[in-house]
């Protein structure tokens, strides 16, 4: 198990997180486009873009909440160690990573205030596949329309109405990552 | 002759300067500013080896960004050759090893003060600007404390007074670079010092990147984000630019700066974007006083 | 033809070369050592360190050099130097009741424990030029005396035990960090005194002074100035217990001002603070004055709308690196937001000027 916390992470820091956050910061420029992220080998059950956004993004000014199964004392020792993060509640969470029905409810995560709607937390939502189908986004970053995949509708639709409050998405599945920004306005396709 | 600036070399520095903890903090500021298009995100902008006032938060920025496989351009009122577009340049050749270039349509992060590009921005290409001051509401309201209750209250009103006020002396709007802009239909936003020529640009495929450094601000604007600048219904926003075309190239349709020739006042006009104007003329495009092809290219 | 003006890297390096130099000037005479400055220039090298926040003589000592004695392009160098090391640890918070004093005074009372120890001070030198200087060779000596050992308490000690100043409870909430967050307005007082304490001297001196003149005047008297070493000791969670790392010269001002009470309190003293790297006493003073002036809400005084009381005011221009930049980038090329003005005054003086014509015709 030792030697499971202290690999996995990534072996050229500066150049893998600046590549991987390119993809994360390409994802939240253009809501629902996926994108590839890797480099990270986490313990399951992280997925390597799970864990390569929270190697680039997370550290001691950062808690980080693990959602229902995703909280496993490897998973956690292999955090602490690659990032340094505070291990948090939901309340307090600057990242929240789980499934989504791990992640709900979604009421307690911080969402920010009217001067300072940037303190938010980011939730990153691990799916099995991510498609372009399901739902039809629109907003910025989207020059028509664009299709993903979500878990549902009506939570994303309440959280955009909060606008410029509210919660910030990822969704990865093994090295693959979109994102769906709070100004994404999403309906059934 | 040693090289003064020996100690600043990769091996005495992390990839693009920054230390990984900065990095972090400047990237998580940038995504929470594309994911809310046009509000000043607040960053603890560290001091970084050019001033403050010379660019220092779109070199956090672009530090941020950067990924070895990038081809970065600098440019500076349009012109690669500018000194401190220069200056900026080469520090990212020597801190984070990319390549250069001065052509628009090669670059995938293009740094930038106080101007657009004239040709059209792609979707593989980032914008970074540098920017003096974020807050479009600071020479109405000098006070952080009340601009960001008039930000969180939508409360825009000043802003319309001042533009009003301004017609009403003038006969004009009397804002000719950074003109402000209301972004997605909410925030008011600096666009940075851009002449208002460059402001319908900003709805762009690329993505947009603020920096204010020693403001500790970040923006950003993601592609395809409604820029709308600030107008009346009577007095229409209207995107100026000097009555002439390019003495160099010929363009109609570019920025142009005006150069003062001789004693007599005698003057021309050639397009502030140097690449522009010099992929024109490769291109056998002839202004009134142009030559065909590029002597003076550097 | 036209030939645009090029070159702007070439230009770049023999501004350079020619400014190194400069920067060494008359090769017939002596390069100045860093050890030089260090020792021989130590006020400079304190201020540099101060504004620098970084304690380290030597290296303020190099900026110096390099910097040709321009003290704020020194203070920039050590700023940019420093936000590249990385944080190791934190120490425990240093207590200059613990000093080594090497100067210690008191203007509100006579004598007190301890003693008034005047040190290496310039107040009772008279500014005549000391032409003896400009000649070399000389070291001189001071008398030696042994150090006195006796604990020197604070003077603000004293009139805390009788209640007749406020009392500054201590807490053990971290501060926030100034070089780590961004500031945030309304700052909080630990936040205040770190923008103070790598403040320009020049600016604190003259926020300080417009208080001395009645813009939100408040009463100080230095209740005890002490310039001295204190050791400095980072808990080690391995040993269980604090180690010492090194010392630190510091120099501390409190100020004593007017006093504060209302019906149900009776009147009491209040206090204002100072403390900077190194020898430092005027910037310390002016810090203490500037520090309590911004005190006047917590202490339930009148916004009499003087810049000193302006929180937002006063921290947003203190740093001289972030004003000096600034104010500095107006060399810059600007010459396209120009051209952008050029052409909105021509076109509304023509359409004055046509308004006018339009007239003078009805
Ligand atoms: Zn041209």
């Amino acid at each position: 198990m030792a030697s499971q916390i202290l690999d996995g992470g990534f072996s050229d820091v500066p150049v893998q997180s600046a590549r991987a956050f390119r993809a994360a910061l390409s994802a939240m420029a253009r809501p629902g486009r996926v994108y590839d992220i890797s480099g990270a080998m986490p313990p399951a059950p992280l997925s390597p873009a799970a864990g390569s956004l929270l190697l680039t993004l997370a550290d001691p000014g950062t808690p980080v909440f693990l959602a229902g199964a995703h909280d496993t004392p490897e998973l956690r020792a292999w955090l602490i160690f690659h990032t340094g993060v505070p291990i948090a509640p939901r309340e307090e969470a600057a990242f929240a990573v789980g499934t989504w029905t791990e992640l709900l409810p979604l009421e307690p995560y911080r969402k920010g205030t009217p001067e300072y709607p940037d303190r938010s937390a980011t939730l990153i939502v691990e799916v099995a596949t991510l498609a372009a189908s399901g739902a039809r986004l629109t907003g910025p970053g989207i020059e028509t329309a664009r299709m993903l995949s979500l878990p549902e509708l009506e939570p994303f639709r309440r959280n955009a109405a909060l606008f410029p409050r509210g919660l910030d998405f990822y969704f990865t599945a093994g090295a693959r990552l979109a994102a769906l920004p709070r100004t994404t306005k999403v309906e059934a396709a | 002759m040693t090289d003064k600036n020996q100690a600043m070399t990769d091996t005495h520095y992390n990839f693009a300067y920054l230390d990984e903890q900065t990095k972090r903090m400047i990237r998580r500021a940038l995504l929470k500013g594309l994911a809310i298009p046009g509000y000043q995100v607040p960053f603890a902008s560290r001091e970084m080896p050019m001033p403050y006032g010379w660019g220092t938060g779109g070199v956090q920025v672009s530090a941020a960004v950067l990924t070895p496989e990038d081809r970065m351009k600098v440019i500076d009122q349009g012109a690669d050759d500018t000194t401190n577009a220069v200056s900026i340049r080469k520090f990212f050749e020597r801190t984070a090893g990319v390549d250069t270039t001065e052509r628009t349509a090669e670059a995938t992060v293009i740094q930038t003060r106080h101007r657009i590009p004239e040709t059209e921005l792609t979707e593989d290409q980032i914008l970074v600007y540098q920017v003096p001051i974020p807050e479009p509401l600071r020479f109405l309201e000098p006070r952080e404390t009340e601009t960001r209750k008039m930000h969180a209250l939508e409360e825009y009103g000043l802003m319309h007074v001042k533009l009003y006020e301004d017609i009403a002396r003038h006969g004009n709007i009397a804002t000719a670079y950074a003109y402000p802009v209301k972004v997605e239909g909410r925030y008011v936003m600096d666009p940075s010092p851009i002449p208002k020529f460059d402001n319908p640009k900003m709805e762009m495929a690329a993505i947009q990147l603020f920096g204010a450094g020693r403001e500790q601000r970040i923006y950003a604007v993601p592609p395809y984000t409604r820029v709308v600048s600030l107008d009346f219904e009577d007095y229409p926003f209207e995107p100026s630019k000097a009555d002439h075309a390019c003495d160099l190239c010929g363009a109609q349709n570019s920025y142009l700066d005006e150069v003062i020739v001789d004693d007599a006042g005698g003057r021309m006009f050639v397009c502030s974007d140097t690449d522009f104007c010099t992929t024109r003329r490769d291109g056998g495009h002839v202004g009134r006083l142009g030559a065909p092809g590029t002597e003076d290219a550097a | 033809m036209y030939v645009a003006v090029k070159g702007g890297e070439r230009a770049i390096d023999n501004a350079h070369a020619w400014l190194a130099e400069e920067r060494r000037g008359s090769p017939d005479i002596a390069e100045l050592t860093v050890p030089q400055i260090r020792e021989q220039l130590a006020l400079a090298v304190n201020r540099v360190m101060a504004e620098g926040s970084l304690f380290d003589p030597d290296l303020a000592a190099l900026a110096i050099k390099q910097a040709r004695g321009d003290l704020i392009e020194a203070i920039f160098l050590i700023r940019a130097y420093r936000t590249t090391l990385p944080r190791l640890g934190v120490s425990t918070p240093v207590d200059t009741g613990e000093m080594a004093c090497d100067r210690r005074i008191s203007a509100t009372f006579k004598d007190v424990p301890g003693g008034q120890v005047l040190g290496p001070t310039f107040d009772y030198t008279h500014r005549l030029l000391d032409f003896k200087l400009a000649a070399e060779g000389e070291t001189p000596t001071a008398p030696q005396a042994p150090a006195q050992g006796e604990p020197t308490p604070r003077v603000t000690d004293y009139l805390n035990r009788d209640g007749l100043i406020q009392p500054e409870p201590a807490s053990d909430t971290t501060p926030p960090d100034l070089t780590r967050e961004p500031m945030e307005f309304p700052a909080n007082r630990a936040l205040r005194l770190q923008s103070l304490t790598r403040g320009d001297e020049g600016f604190v001196l003259g926020m300080a002074y417009s208080t001395q003149r009645g813009y939100a005047r408040n009463h100080p008297f230095v209740g005890e100035l002490r310039i001295g070493t204190v050791p400095v000791e980072m808990d080690v969670p391995e040993l269980g217990f604090a180690v010492g790392i090194g010392e630190i010269t510091l120099t501390e001002c409190e100020s004593v001002n007017q006093f504060t009470g209302s019906k149900t309190e009776p009147p009491q003293f209040t206090r204002g603070y100072g403390l900077v790297f190194g020898q430092s006493e005027r910037k310390a003073i002016s810090m203490a004055l500037v520090d309590r002036a911004l005190r006047w809400k917590e202490l339930g005084e009148d916004n009499v709308g003087a810049p000193a009381q302006d929180a937002e005011f006063v921290l947003s221009h203190a740093d001289n690196i972030q004003a000096s930049g600034f104010l500095e980038h107006i060399k810059l090329p600007h010459y396209v937001d120009f051209q952008s003005e050029l052409e909105l005054i021509r076109r509304i003086r023509a359409e004055a000027q046509a308004a006018q014509a339009q007239e003078a015709a009805e």
